[in-house]
């Protein structure tokens, strides 16, 4: 039976039954064909430029770009053939001419792009080259390093940036041969509009863009027999650190982190999953008293500090809207530097804590003078992502897949299923809902534990939930792109809210900025953020507590200092506040 | 060659942004607006600083990066302003062959300012241009509306003296 909307396209001899608006590139993947792309990256940036693609098509002249030529029914497509391998290796070689090729000591030697490419296509030697390229370091800014002596000018940063986050804070400049990425008018990235987000590093192809590291930094603390330092895990570092160490994706890998930051030196290790069971006391409780007393609605998120720096430069009307608590990054330093302190009578200027986040915009959070405590400690006091937490375990020599599992220390490792959720887009939603529902509805009432509505992929859900005498109105939004339309709709009176959760990253934080990378071909094949969903939620599943307020060590931090959520002590040391950005200082 | 941010402090009226308002509102329902505003803006201001396309882009709602990157792409656009006179050199092939790059240089030399800059007077820019049509004259320098032909390094100081 003929289907107008699928065509039949044969691609090196294969025939695939495809639908109509496929390009070549996709057809050729449905009949198991890898075509080589460097500027390539699916749904984000599909514009022809670096011409690694080229293929030969029925009714084409010359060769064409494969990942934006349409294919027609009938069309044979021709991947592989002499003039093709020329072609692309005539490419490669003229775009290593003008890129500045350090392998061996490249951030990214184990996973370039670019240098993959040349191993596949068999280029073994450049014929021209560039003389004296000297590096261009842009260093301004406190989570990445530009260099764009690597840059092999692909933009898929700069699509990435526009497109899927709405800033736009990168751009290509000048023409010709003098093109190079930069910010407007040449400035510093630290000067710029960027929330930090770390989806630009995640999708360059080479070192041009790469994270700035501070494992030299947290080696030296642990040194430092005087201080005593403390590593506190994110709930998405679990599923994604094992990428690093050929782990299943989205496997938890919890218990071999433990203990490989209990070889690496750290005094403590506690599980910032206890700190997102707090976040969800004091978060909750402020949306049932923002909802019985009148407070500004409807409310969102805060534990995302790329969103909070985008509502920053963005909507200056919506920072009362923002709730005020801290992220659980910041809530669990804070902790650690008042209450663990005072219990252990220790000397909160001792401690460092050391937290390893998915997320490269942490980095720029522990910075924020507004979240100094009143000890005058900062909370956290370096921001690794997964990536340098993997790269110290490399470097340590521990074969990470025959490290046997430890538990987190009391008393700030136990966590509740709501917690481990934290990383998955409407996870803080449903981990909220899991907590208000029982105490809006009391102790006694049948509430439900599971909100699917909030769970998956889609950019932007949405739904209402009656919650004892309660009617709650929420939305969920992961990527800036789909904040941005979801605020709007909220602007516009469209949409009515009463909790709105954002989270920067599309999926959420376990597709942070920090976590391990994949080339465009994995992230064309296989959804990345939904393997390390799935592995959230079966953490969720096995466990014996999941909602926050029946966490035992919470509880207990309460009784013992803070009294109760939302309390004048829960105020200085869990809340805090934000200022208006101007979007383009001059 | 690079579109250089201009050292020049912006110096724009209230009646320039009214007008550069008023054009933007003019195009911001077609598709595609930015191109003849930025033209429009040009005519308005004589160049783009920052200042403008700040404007532009808190008005277009799109990111001044990007707005950048257009106006850096294209050669008729300039981040600089231009001076009381404006000097071109034809850098077309015709001109080229025979030695206008020299002029260029010697132009350079003369008013201590780089192509696509203005001097510290705002007397002078100094602009290279492509083929103005007219090559049985080669190599050519203009001044504002003024050609002059089969030019040599030697002559440039004298001609541009009487601009002084």
């Amino acid at each position: 039976m003929a289907d107008n909307n699928m065509v039949k396209v044969t691609v090196d001899g294969v025939e695939v039954s495809v639908p109509a608006d496929y390009k070549i590139i996709d057809a050729a993947r449905e009949a198991g064909i890898k075509i080589p792309t460097l500027c390539y990256l699916k749904g984000v940036n599909e514009f022809g430029s670096c011409r690694m693609c080229l293929v030969e098509a029925t009714g084409a002249r010359g060769l064409v770009a494969a990942c934006v030529y349409p294919v027609s029914d009938g069309m044979v497509v021709t991947t592989d053939s002499p003039a093709i391998r020329k072609s692309r290796r005539n490419s490669l070689e003229l775009i290593l001419s003008n890129h500045r090729q350090e392998c061996t000591t490249c951030e990214r030697n184990d996973n370039c792009e670019l240098r993959q490419l040349c191993a596949d296509l068999g280029v073994d030697h450049v014929r021209y080259q560039i003389e004296n390229l000297e590096p261009q370091l842009e260093e301004s800014a406190p989570h990445l390093i530009r260099d764009n002596s690597k840059c092999i000018l692909c933009r898929r940063c700069v699509a990435v940036c526009r497109k899927t986050q709405q800033v736009g804070v990168l751009t290509p400049a000048d023409r010709g041969f003098a093109t190079h990425i930069e910010h407007a008018f040449g400035r510093d990235m630290a000067e710029v509009n960027c929330v930090n987000c770390g989806q630009c590093i995640a999708a360059c192809p080479t070192g041009a863009l790469s994270l700035k590291s501070q494992t030299n930094q947290v080696r030296e603390a642990i040194q430092d027999e005087d201080k005593i330092v403390i590593a506190i895990t994110a709930p998405s570092v679990r599923v994604g650190l094992g990428d690093r160490f050929g782990e299943p994706l989205g496997a938890n890998t919890e218990g071999k982190m433990v203990t490989a930051l209990k070889r690496l030196g750290f005094d403590y290790v506690f599980d910032v999953d206890w700190a997102a069971d707090v976040t969800i006391m004091e978060e909750g409780t402020e949306l049932i008293d923002r909802i019985a007393n009148g407070g500004t609605m409807p409310m969102f998120t805060s534990c995302c500090p790329g969103w909070i720096k985008y509502c920053e430069y963005y909507h200056h009307d919506l920072l009362p809207n923002l709730s005020t608590c801290r992220s659980p990054q910041q809530m669990h330093g804070g902790l650690i530097k008042t209450y663990w302190a005072e219990r252990n009578h220790i000397d909160p200027s001792k401690i460092v804590v050391v937290s390893i986040m998915p997320c490269t915009a942490k980095k720029f959070e522990i910075e924020r003078e507004e979240q100094r405590l009143d000890n005058g400690c900062m909370p956290t006091d370096f921001s690794l992502t997964t990536r340098e937490l993997a790269d110290m375990i490399v470097e340590s020599g521990m074969v990470f897949g025959m490290l046997k599992d430890t538990p987190f220390d009391p008393i700030m490792g136990e966590s509740t299923g709501a917690a481990v959720i934290f990383g998955a887009s409407g996870g803080v939603m449903e981990a909220a809902l899991r907590t208000a529902a029982v105490i809006l509805a009391g102790p006694e009432a049948d509430v439900p534990l599971i909100f699917e509505e909030t769970r998956g992929l889609e950019g932007i859900k949405e739904a209402t939930y009656q919650v004892g005498e309660t009617t709650l109105r929420i939305a969920v939004a992961s990527g800036l792109n789909n904040a941005e339309r979801l605020i709007q709709a909220i602007k516009s009176g469209e949409a009515h809210y009463d909790f709105v959760e954002i989270m920067t990253c599309p999926g959420g934080c376990i597709n942070g900025g920090g976590q391990p990378q994949h080339s465009a071909w994995e992230k064309s094949i296989k959804s990345i953020p939904a393997a390390r969903i799935k592995g959230t939620y079966n953490i969720d599943d096995k466990m014996p507590l999941r909602r926050s307020l029946e966490n035992p060590e919470v509880k207990m931090m309460y009784d013992e200092y803070l009294d109760r959520p939302n309390s004048h002590n829960a105020h200085q040391i869990l809340h805090c506040t934000y200022v208006e950005r101007e979007l383009y200082k001059i | 060659m690079p579109n250089c941010k201009t050292t020049v402090p912006f110096a724009g009226t209230e009646e320039q942004e009214r007008q550069l308002r008023e054009v933007i509102a003019a195009h911001k329902g077609e598709q595609g607006p930015l191109m003849p505003i930025l033209h429009e803006a040009q005519e308005i201001y004589g160049y783009l600083p920052e200042e403008v396309q700040k404007i532009i882009a808190e008005e277009l709602n799109i990111p001044l990066s990007e707005i950048y990157g257009v106006t850096t792409f294209y050669t008729r656009f300039t981040l600089n302003p231009k001076g009381e006179n404006q000097v071109s050199v034809c850098l077309g092939t015709a001109c080229y062959v025979k030695g206008s790059a020299s002029v260029l240089a010697e132009v350079e030399k003369v008013l201590g300012c780089e192509v696509g800059a203005m001097t510290d007077d705002g007397k002078f820019s100094v602009d290279a241009t492509r083929c103005v049509g007219a090559c049985g004259l080669a190599p050519i320098m203009l001044v504002n509306d003024d050609v002059y032909g089969h030019m040599t390094p030697d002559r440039v100081a004298g001609i541009l003296a009487k601009y002084m």
